[in-house]
């Protein structure tokens, strides 16, 4: 049998834990396991209704164009057709995938009826008998296009003279916090590091986008169940995304969805866009018999969500020891055409930098940029894969210019335990150094005997403290606004606060998922973006909407019980505690942010839990 | 579309199904006689999730005609078993980590069954070239080669 290739190295932090593991590190069978090797684990398709139609898309062959007429009826008399789906039939027909958590205002369509804005983007769906009848019927669908200029490129897509690709993002950057165009990222003053450095060296990486590619393709069979309800057998990686989705898209109440999955044939991120569960089902009300909404390879390869492509530029302060003293970053994270989950990957890979790394002075600028593309998705850690290959080749970048043993500059700068991180959280537990000696190792890679002495336990008590941070002359942190194209990178302006260090707590700062990004961490009325309601908010009846937060101007001296995510780690650091405390908000706040369409279903809108 | 009389055997049972003209054997295997263990996965002869053996030989089951099965003999992994006793392909399938999602497991059990049928002792060479038609995208595919020598070293120690 096949030997775990896993090897411990126990001897390392061996105090930090009890030496009781009992399970892992030893092989255990999977409990699937056999139902995949005697053909038995049944998939979504793998379910037999009687009666069973098939749903087609009609796809848009053009990057971007608009729709100036659909004519159906050639195939409304092919064989087989039992229904044709429009725009129309979809009682909600506007989502954004994260609207399920509050982020992000809805921007894409289920079947488009104004304008594609990717190649491949669906029109028009067709029911029919047989899939082959569905196929033929869809090919003579007349769709007149009016084609539009596309932009596929991300550094193209926000100069002033691109087209708009989604038109709830007219400046082609989805909107953070309601007001600024990229997610951004400032610690200490790379500006004033970089004029101290020996060294500063940049670097360009571009990702390209990655099909997640599973054996299984995307799909959805669902039927009319008892109990004017719905059973769905989808092979969704992301249950409760789905059953959320559909029920808004079709404005009923999930208790009428009896959503069965749990069994996928490969995932690995391309399966949580909740594009065919809401298809299948409306089908199904249509139609009232049993309905599979299935992507073919090919529709898969070219329709299904990938990873989105990123571009970095890098700049390092580098000493002529190897310490880097400065990193800026900027960054343009490709989401195609809509939002999908693009929107939360740039926070996390914000989140993420500068790497591994102890450097005392950090500035990024991170995009997410519409273009013409297909909507990129989750893939295996996205936001972090990509921006950890750009910083990775650059350490290479920098030990060549500094003419260091590139694993040397690795563990010269590896962040050790205690060490603040630029976003703002003490490291722990860290092991970067550990691996650099195992790797160094294992590739009979010498290092030098200082190197192999150091230890991820022996944390510079000259790094523990937040920096004194550049901030811009408005005050805010950060340069760009919405809706200004200037240069994207960080500004080369800006004066370093007077505004003590600790007003910026550090467990405050980081992100779980997203929904923190629509709620700032409270560090002070003068570091945080105003809330702006819009329009369309103000304008709706307000029996639909508690009343909205007052202003806070300045947080009142009330109980210190700081705001935390229910994902965040529990705070721990009672010997820096922020000196304003963080209150949180009695009222409540309406839940509507994505939901701001009329008609939105009445089942996903309610008032924020605390 | 008029439908054919077809009958073969399926695992060593005798089979008699209807079938239309064009259909091809993985659809009819399916939804016909409700053989689900054959995967789709692309319908185009280029990932193998769709593998059934044929006669001793592997064969992409989406790209053969149903009609051509007359009087075949057909084996899926669901007749790989003998009742409740795995095969010994199945048993190291299950013991080296070699199926994941499991989705591509079905064909490649079939081609690694077709290649130990005609070559016991297979080199690892041999082995990739069994498998080269059939695509997985969990395992990295170094699980399933190990479990296919695995078996078959097995394999030959029961026959001796």
């Amino acid at each position: 049998m096949a030997s775990s290739s896993i090897e411990f190295r126990k001897e390392l932090f061996a105090d930090e834990r009890p030496e009781d593991l009992n399970e892992i590190g030893k092989p255990k069978q999977r409990q699937d396991a056999l139902g995949h090797v005697t053909g038995r684990t049944a998939y979504f398709d793998d379910h037999k209704f009687e009666g069973l139609l098939h749903m087609r898309c009609v796809r848009s062959p053009h990057h971007h164009a608009r729709i100036r007429s659909v004519n159906t009826s050639a195939a409304e008399i092919m064989p087989g057709v039992v229904r044709i789906v429009r725009p129309q039939d979809i009682p909600n027909n506007m989502n954004t995938m994260l609207s399920i958590i509050g982020f992000g205002r809805d921007d894409e369509a289920l079947l488009q009826d104004k304008k594609v804005a990717y190649k491949g983007e669906p029109v028009i769906a067709i029911i029919g008998e047989t899939e082959l009848q569905v196929r033929n019927a869809c090919k003579v669908v007349q769709v007149d296009y009016e084609v539009l200029p596309h932009v596929l490129d991300v550094e193209e897509a926000l100069t002033p003279q691109a087209p708009v690709v989604n038109e709830e993002y007219p400046n082609n950057t989805f909107d953070y916090h309601d007001l600024y165009d990229h997610q951004k990222l400032r610690f200490g003053d790379v500006n004033g590091a970089f004029a101290k450095a020996d060294h500063v060296i940049e670097g360009e990486y571009q990702m390209s986008p990655i099909e997640q590619a599973p054996m299984e393709t995307c799909g959805a069979i669902a039927a009319p169940e008892t109990n004017d309800r719905y059973v769905c057998y989808t092979s969704t990686q992301a249950l409760f995304f789905s059953l959320g989705l559909s029920a808004k898209f079709l404005n009923v109440s999930s208790s009428r969805l009896h959503f069965i999955g749990g069994t996928v044939g490969g995932g690995f991120g391309g399966k949580v866009d909740s594009l065919h569960e809401p298809m299948a089902v409306l089908g199904s009300m249509l139609t009232g018999r049993p309905v599979k909404f299935m992507w073919d390879r090919a529709e898969e390869m070219q329709v299904g969500a990938p990873r989105g492509a990123e571009r970095w530029r890098l700049k390092d302060g580098v000493m002529n020891d190897g310490r880097i003293v400065a990193r800026e970053f900027t960054g343009f994270f490709d989401a195609g055409a809509y939002t999908r989950l693009s929107s939360y990957a740039i926070i996390k890979g914000t989140g993420h930098l500068p790497g591994p790394y102890s450097i005392p002075n950090v500035a990024a600028n991170v995009y997410c940029v519409y273009t013409n593309r297909t909507p990129a998705t989750a893939m295996r850690g996205f936001g972090i894969t990509a921006v950890d290959f750009a910083i990775e080749a650059h350490m290479d970048k920098v030990a060549e210019a500094v003419r260091m043993n590139p694993i040397e500059l690795r563990i010269l700068n590896a962040y050790r335990d205690g060490e603040m991180k630029a976003h703002r959280r003490l490291a722990k537990n860290t092991a970067l150094i550990e691996c650099c000696q195992v790797a160094a190792q294992k590739g009979n890679w010498a290092i030098r005997p200082e190197f192999s002495a150091m230890s991820s336990l022996q944390g510079d008590s000259a790094k523990v403290d937040i920096p004194p941070t550049v901030v811009d002359h408005d005050g805010k942190i950060g340069d760009r606004k919405r809706g200004v194209i200037n240069d994207a990178a960080p500004s080369k302006d800006g004066q370093v606060s007077d505004k003590p260090t600790s007003t910026v707590a550090p467990v405050t700062a980081t992100q779980a998922m997203g929904e923190a990004a629509r709620e700032p961490a409270r560090v002070g009325a003068d570091t945080m973006p105003s809330r702006v309601r819009s329009a369309e908010q103000e304008s709706m009846p307000a029996r639909d909407l508690p009343q909205p937060p007052a202003p806070t101007p300045a947080p009142p001296p009330a109980p210190a019980v700081p705001q935390q995510s229910a994902f965040a780690a529990p705070q721990n650091t009672p010997s820096d505690p922020p000196s304003t405390p963080v209150v949180p908000s009695t009222q409540q706040e309406p839940y509507t942010r994505g939901f701001k369409r009329p008609g939105t279903s009445p089942f996903v809108r309610g008032t924020r839990r605390r | 579309m008029a439908k054919m009389p077809l009958q073969f055997s399926l695992n060593g049972r005798d089979t008699a199904i209807f079938v239309n003209g064009g259909e091809n054997m993985l659809e009819t295997l399916r939804r016909g006689v409700g053989d689900m263990s054959p995967k789709y996965g692309c319908a185009q002869g280029t990932c193998g999730s769709c593998t059934v053996i044929v006669d001793g030989q592997p064969q992409l089951s989406c790209l053969t005609l149903s009609q051509t099965m007359e009087g075949r003999s057909v084996e899926t992994v669901s007749g790989l078993s003998d009742g409740p006793q795995l095969h010994a392909l199945q048993q190291a399938f299950m013991d080296g980590f070699a199926a994941q999602c499991g989705y591509c497991t079905g064909g490649m059990l079939m081609a690694a069954k077709a290649l130990l049928m005609n070559n016991p002792n297979p080199s690892r060479d041999d082995v990739v070239e069994a498998i080269s038609g059939n695509v997985c995208r969990c395992t990295g595919y170094e699980p399933i080669i190990d479990a296919i020598l695995d078996a078959a070293t097995k394999m030959r120690g029961r026959a001796m």
